[in-house]
């Protein structure tokens, strides 16, 4: 073989490899992490701004709004609700370590237990939402004040309820589906990342919207 | 040597652990809002505090802390769009000062 040959030959290899690579890098997972996986990670990104939005604007009238109300006067139900639902992160994570050892049984009870959190706190919620109600607060009115206060508070507690809801049907039907052999054990870490990803959302939501508008 | 079974163990410790430090955050939330500070002071020790808990949930409960990359995408990205909504806040505080040229 001559050395043009060899040349043209080498050429040819390194072509080949740096198509190879290319491939690779438009192919490969992304960060290594699984494509369904990936898709809900974009998804929480997405939520994430659309919660940030909703807080920032209420921000924005709270903080524009001079005789904003505080008609809160005990925390109790809701550092009930904040309990229940952090607590539900805890056995969401049992219920995921019990499906990576594939403790089939185990992992159908936790992610049970803690959809049946999710149904408390919503209960729990609504029974707050009753109580407003009942005292004459509804989206377009505010027996105390600006009528901002009732659009603000409805729409991003409903929001928030709105995911619980969504969540704990996902957790039924995935812990369900799982237990009959059509999921994985990655598909109840997935549904784990949206409930964790609701509990968090919740961290903000206290603090800005019940403690923030306590009464003194 | 440990196990696979002493991992999965300690990892359950872990998350009790932080689980039981995202609780007495959510407590010092709570305990905040009974100071007696001015509702500025009240916002700013409330979101810290609510910063680092969703800190500890998102490394922790949902494991970015093994994943650096992925990590930087969520920080960069919901990052930016957080810092891009703050634009308004002057013309809130202009709503209610009333200054200079609200009146």
């Amino acid at each position: 073989m001559s050395q043009a040959d060899l040349s043209i030959q080498a050429h040819s290899i390194q072509a080949q490899v740096a198509r190879s690579e290319a491939t690779d890098v438009m192919t490969a997972p992304a960060f290594s992490v699984p494509a369904k996986k990936m898709a809900m990670w974009l998804f929480i990104i997405a939520d994430t701004a659309t919660f940030a939005g909703c807080l920032v604007a209420y921000g924005f009238i709270r903080n524009g709004t001079p005789d904003w109300p505080r008609p809160f006067h005990s925390i109790t139900n809701v550092a009930l609700m904040t309990f229940i639902l952090l607590t539900s992160s805890l056995t969401m994570l049992i219920g995921v370590r019990a499906a990576q050892r594939g403790d089939k049984a185990g992992a159908f009870r936790w992610t049970m237990l803690t959809a049946v959190a999710g149904i408390l706190f919503a209960a729990l919620h609504i029974r707050e939402w009753m109580g407003l109600i009942g005292e004459g607060a509804t989206l377009f009115h505010n027996p105390w004040g600006t009528p901002l206060f009732g659009s603000a508070f409805f729409s991003i507690t409903g929001l928030h309820l709105l995911h619980v809801t969504g969540g704990v049907i996902a957790l039924i039907a995935v812990a369900i589906r799982y237990n009959g052999g059509r999921y994985k054990a990655d598909d109840l870490e997935i549904t784990g990342l949206y409930w964790h990803f609701v509990d968090m959302v919740w961290m903000f939501v206290v603090p800005m919207v019940y403690l923030l508008n306590l009464a003194h | 040597m440990a196990t696979a079974e002493d991992h999965k163990s300690s990892g359950m410790g872990k998350d009790l652990v932080v689980y039981l430090c995202i609780l007495a955050l959510a407590a010092i939330q709570f305990v905040i809002a009974y100071q007696s500070i001015s509702a500025s002071q009240m916002f700013v020790r409330m979101l810290i505090v609510a910063i680092v808990e969703a800190a500890l949930a998102l490394l922790f409960f949902m494991h970015l802390k093994d994943n650096r990359g992925l990590l930087w995408f969520f920080v960069i990205f919901t990052g930016f769009v957080l810092l891009a909504m703050q634009y308004g806040w002057t013309d809130s505080f202009r709503l209610i000062d009333g200054v200079p040229w609200a009146k």
